[in-house]
């Protein structure tokens, strides 16, 4: 690579120190805003958690979380992030697999990486209304199985101010963020390997189970780990949705910035860590895993 | 590889059913204002509101800002990093990465508590330095998108070459900065400033808790107490997403980046 030598080179033929030990001066402002605007408000919420009203040492908050309502809303907002992220994952990449190596037109491929640039932005409180229009109790879906075969969803037990309607409509984000992540991890499957494997007398079950999903598994799986964490910090959309009926994390903590509806400050702190400690871990192991998964990406 | 997929047309058909049957119904909601038949009445309605107006124009110049912000932060950092400190790239790369670890209502709840009116730097004061606080934070939610494309611009580029030429000719730091890098990676940040925009344009969660007259908050308010107009603004903040989108791929298909995703 051209770059990484021009770079050795650029190493070994810096001019003398003198002007080197100047040069961290460049990215001050940037690290003075990563501080302010990352770093610093973070750590005061990180910290906040484990201090009392007076500012003493304590653990009660984080104890404190170990409450019913507390759980409960951590629990459907678990609930809720997962099915999104494993549905999407799911239909994302047998979308992604079906436009790129599934012997359709040569059109479907960059028809569906656009359409899942603009449909992946199209998230938040717009995504609310467009499927209230759709799956709400007078959507256009809702009233068409009822005039077209007389079927009543919402009778049938369907409700899109619940966990499902939720998990239905972040899907429509998190579909096409795993089509655009996942195709160039399926373009990263040569040809030659499941010809190789079919010469060797492969069926298409051996080749997947021995050739693409070993290679495959850390983008499938890291990338549904990027859709849980997207799901689980995301608020717009389910407050515009189900105002304060489905008791989401995000939506608690929203009425807790609101109005310390849970009457401790510093609980309110600890609920956030709570938060960052849960999209952390994915996100740390999606890094992770992205890392394993370029090994076979040129 | 010519063997077919089996189900490859249905896997299609169904994800077209899904991605096109809401945003039908979306289209179709917004026509039934009237109820005599179809027509634009909630689209007339919505674009003659004052608050949709000012609403839209305030979010309009905070991107811009953003955008500005953005790229007078993420250019130079980006260029001192490949031309000087290599080995802090993977440093200033985690950081970028941090606005995707953090949700946003946690960054903004740390906002408010340590920007306070009672604070060293009291940010949430007044309107004007809450905008500047807003544009702040969404120059932090965008700098992944940002970050990325302008590396990835300054990684097709030679940097050292072109800056060596520039300061053989007698430039300044700042010259070389304005009139040889950022034309160089012009394509890289047009689509970072596009991206920006339709992130930072329907933005609920932090204007909202910043309580400035942002559209997200606009939208929000709409949406619980209006029947029709909400889907013709879906439409509209549709239609915005895809002009954003398609004005990213026109400025150039090779400018990279990771997979555009918006706030939620």
């Amino acid at each position: 690579m051209p770059s990484s030598v021009l770079r050795t080179t650029a190493t070994t033929g810096l001019p003398p120190p003198s002007r080197i030990s100047w040069a961290w001066v460049g990215v001050v402002p940037f690290f003075v805003f990563a501080l302010m605007f990352l770093i610093l408000p973070t750590s005061f919420l990180a910290i906040g958690a484990f201090q009392d009203a007076a500012g003493r040492l304590t653990l009660q908050n984080v104890l404190d979380l170990f409450q019913p309502t507390i759980l409960a809303s951590y629990a459907i907002s678990l609930k809720v992030s997962g099915a999104s992220a494993i549905g999407g994952a799911l239909l994302g990449f047998f979308l992604a697999y079906a436009a790129i190596a599934g012997g359709l037109p040569q059109w479907v491929r960059p028809t569906l990486l656009t359409f899942s640039g603009v449909a992946s932005n199209f998230a938040g409180v717009p995504l609310a209304f467009a499927f209230l229009a759709t799956l709400g109790r007078t959507g256009l879906v809702t009233a068409f199985l009822i005039q077209a075969f007389g079927f009543n969803l919402y009778r049938a037990g369907f409700n899109l101010l619940s966990f499902w309607g939720l998990a239905l409509t972040y899907m429509y984000f998190q579909i096409p963020l795993m089509v655009l992540i996942m195709a160039p991890a399926i373009d990263g499957l040569r040809r030659e390997w499941r010809e190789a494997a079919q010469n060797l007398g492969a069926s298409a079950w051996e080749y997947w189970r021995y050739v693409a999903l070993p290679v495959l598994w850390p983008s499938l799986l890291g990338t549904t780990l990027l859709l849980f964490a997207n799901a689980f910090g995301a608020i717009a959309t389910a407050y515009a949705l189900t105002g304060s009926s489905l008791n989401i994390v995000t939506i608690l903590l929203y009425a807790q910035i609101r109005g310390d509806v849970l009457h401790n400050q510093n609980l309110g702190y600890a609920l956030a860590l709570g938060m960052i400690l849960i999209t952390g871990l994915s996100n740390t192991a999606y890094i992770g895993l992205r890392g394993r998964a370029e090994r076979w990406l040129r | 590889m010519k063997r077919k997929m089996p189900g490859g047309w249905l896997v299609l058909l169904l994800g077209a059913l899904y991605f096109l049957v809401p945003l039908l119904g979306t289209f179709e909601f917004s026509l039934r204002y009237r109820r005599e038949g179809y027509s634009v009445e909630a689209y007339r309605i919505v674009l003659a509101d004052p608050r949709f107006q000012a609403t839209f124009g305030y979010s309009t110049i905070l991107a811009l800002c953003t955008i500005v912000v953005g790229v007078l932060l993420v250019v130079p950092t980006a260029y001192w990093i490949q031309l000087k400190l290599p080995k802090l790239r993977p440093l200033v790369e985690f950081v970028t990465l941090l606005p995707l670890v953090i949700p946003a209502i946690v960054l903004v709840f740390g906002y408010l508590r340590m920007y306070n009116s009672s604070s060293w730097i009291p940010l949430t004061g007044s309107e004007r330095t809450t905008d500047l606080l807003l544009t702040c934070s969404y120059v932090a939610l965008a700098l992944p998108y940002m970050y990325r494309a302008v590396d990835t611009g300054l990684r097709a580029i030679d940097v050292r070459t072109l800056t060596e030429a520039a300061q053989s000719l007698g430039a300044s730091w700042a010259t070389i900065l304005a009139r040889v890098i950022l034309p160089n990676v012009r394509v890289a940040v047009l689509s970072g400033a596009f991206l920006t925009f339709a992130i930072v344009i329907g933005e609920f969660t932090m204007a909202s808790l910043l309580d400035r007259p942002a559209f997200g908050p606009y939208l929000q308010l709409i949406g619980a107490n209006r029947a029709y107009e909400p889907s013709a603004l879906a439409i509209i903040t549709f239609a915005i997403t895809w002009a954003c989108m398609g004005l990213i791929q026109l400025s150039g298909r090779r400018a990279g980046g990771p997979p555009p995703v918006g706030a939620r």
